[in-house]
């Protein structure tokens, strides 16, 4: 037995807040990562409460926010949302598919205080690129790219990448390229959510990995600094946990489309969380003293082979969702990690998509292959 | 590149911060930063006050020359020019 550790330290204020605004969105991609029951339309928070949300952020010491989704877009009141933001002084991007960003929707947001976008991309070729969105939709990005670049506003590429656009990456680059962008993070698949059931299509083999991996140094050592390149390793196929949102509850905070508050996107899922809303609670007192948030600050929860590992301090013990969706227990090791009781759990899924034939075979929201 | 070498920085361009870029003052911290598309840069002591000067109207050596009236005994001559070089390579500053 080890000592009884101590309690976790007074956490420091948050820097950042995902705003996820709405649930709905134009396309339907199969990696998405937000729950598979959605929030409805009229479920979502008001402008005013939304606005109430981004001055306590500000308050608590909050600077930067991302408006995401779904599409947020689709939110009529979007401006007034930057506007409140602004007015709370946190920095704003827009996390956008694009779809329905025209030239007038862009002049009122950037009027409104927008600093930033990022755009998701899904390959470089258009038709592959609407099959895996599920949906029309890279005239729009091509369109959004070019007015967000004219703007003179950063603008940053974000890639999912998996199975059916791994192999792509020199085009998603030069897509970066040509579409003027600042920066693009090419984001291997987190299967959370919708994204959980697709797995077996979306897990790429380590064969593509390693290819990928490889294009990355080149395109580094090419463009020496022009293009921000940014990748995001593939947890379970690299054997290595990834780090949790930089620590539970050391960071940010996620509040859902229906107020809920979470110390990261995923954590919805975790059983007896009992996840508190902004509708109830003042996110000062969510951020300090919420179950949800103290569950897993610091490092007392964890268990052996973490509680002695050196590496604790980096990938604070991996991923508490992937660990609660693979063994069905938030506390255990995140099964990624190659030091993992339950890596072998992992290991028969990597081995499993090896043998999946099939890349087109996900499943889209909604229906329909 | 027009960027000089670090030995003789040049001091005729006019720093203004780059688009999508802020400079802050953090209360909650009481600490300069500088917020930029993906992070944010905690900025020590002087340097949010050097930032300051950054209007794209001054050069170089109009912001050291300001400096070297506000903080008679620091080596801003020395500093300043590099400091800023530093921040344009980053693309902070253009
Ligand atoms: S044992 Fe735990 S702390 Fe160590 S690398 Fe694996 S997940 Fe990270
Ligand atoms: S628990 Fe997992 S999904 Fe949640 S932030 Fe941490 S790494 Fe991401």
């Amino acid at each position: 037995m080890t000592a009884p550790p101590a309690p976790p330290a007074p956490p420091g204020p948050p820097w950042a807040l995902l705003a996820e605004l709405t649930h709905a969105c134009p396309l339907r991609c199969g990696y998405c990562s937000n729950p598979v029951e959605l929030v409805g339309r009229s479920g979502e928070l008001s402008t005013e409460q939304w606005s109430e949300v981004f001055r306590q952020a500000g308050a608590l010491g909050v600077v930067h926010t991302h408006l995401s989704g779904g599409e947020p877009l689709l939110r009529r009141d979007l401006s007034d949302l930057v506007a409140a933001a602004d007015g709370a002084r946190l920095y704003t991007q827009l996390v956008t598919s694009g779809v329905g960003l025209g030239e007038r929707r862009l002049a009122e947001l950037t009027g409104a205080g927008l600093r930033s976008v990022q755009l998701s991309v899904q390959h470089a070729d258009r038709v592959t690129a609407e099959r895996i969105a599920g949906a029309r939709s890279f005239t729009a990005k091509e369109r959004a790219a070019r007015l967000i670049h004219e703007a003179g506003l950063p603008l940053g590429l974000n890639a999912v990448l998996h199975r059916g656009n791994l192999d792509d990456l020199d085009g998603l680059i030069r897509l970066a390229l040509d579409w003027g962008a600042d920066r693009i993070e090419l984001a291997n698949t987190q299967y959370h959510g919708w994204a959980a059931r697709n797995r077996a299509a979306l897990l790429p083999t380590p064969a593509q990995v390693e290819r990928a991996r490889a294009r990355v140094v080149r395109w580094r050592e090419r463009l020496g600094g022009t293009l921000e390149l940014v990748w995001v390793a593939p947890d379970l196929v690299d054997a290595t946990a990834k780090p949790c949102m930089g620590g539970w509850g050391a960071v940010s905070l996620t509040v859902t489309p229906d107020g809920t508050v979470l110390p990261c996107p995923a954590a919805g899922t975790l059983p007896g969380l009992d996840p508190p809303n902004v509708t109830h609670r003042e996110l000062a007192w969510i951020w300090r003293e919420s179950r949800a948030f103290n569950a897993f600050r610091g490092e007392s929860w964890m268990p052996e082979p973490c509680r002695g590992c050196a590496l604790r301090t980096v990938d604070h013990g991996g991923c508490r969702c992937q660990a609660y969706a693979l063994t069905g227990d938030a506390t255990r090791t995140d099964p990624a990690c190659r030091h993992a009781p339950d890596r072998p759990l992992v290991a028969a899924l990597v081995h499993g998509a090896a043998d999946c034939a099939d890349p087109s075979a996900y499943g889209y929201r909604g229906g329909g292959r | 590149m027009t960027a000089a070498s670090p030995a003789s920085p040049a001091t005729s361009w006019r720093p203004v911060l780059a688009r999508g870029v802020v400079l802050r003052h953090d209360p909650v911290r009481d600490a300069d930063l500088l917020l930029l598309p993906e992070r944010v840069v905690v900025l020590d002591g002087s340097a949010g006050g050097v930032l300051r000067l950054c209007d794209g109207v001054r050069d170089v050596a109009a912001v050291v020359a300001e400096l070297a009236v506000r903080h008679p005994a620091a080596p801003v001559a020395a500093e300043v020019p590099e400091f800023l070089n530093r921040l344009r390579k980053e693309g902070w500053l253009r």
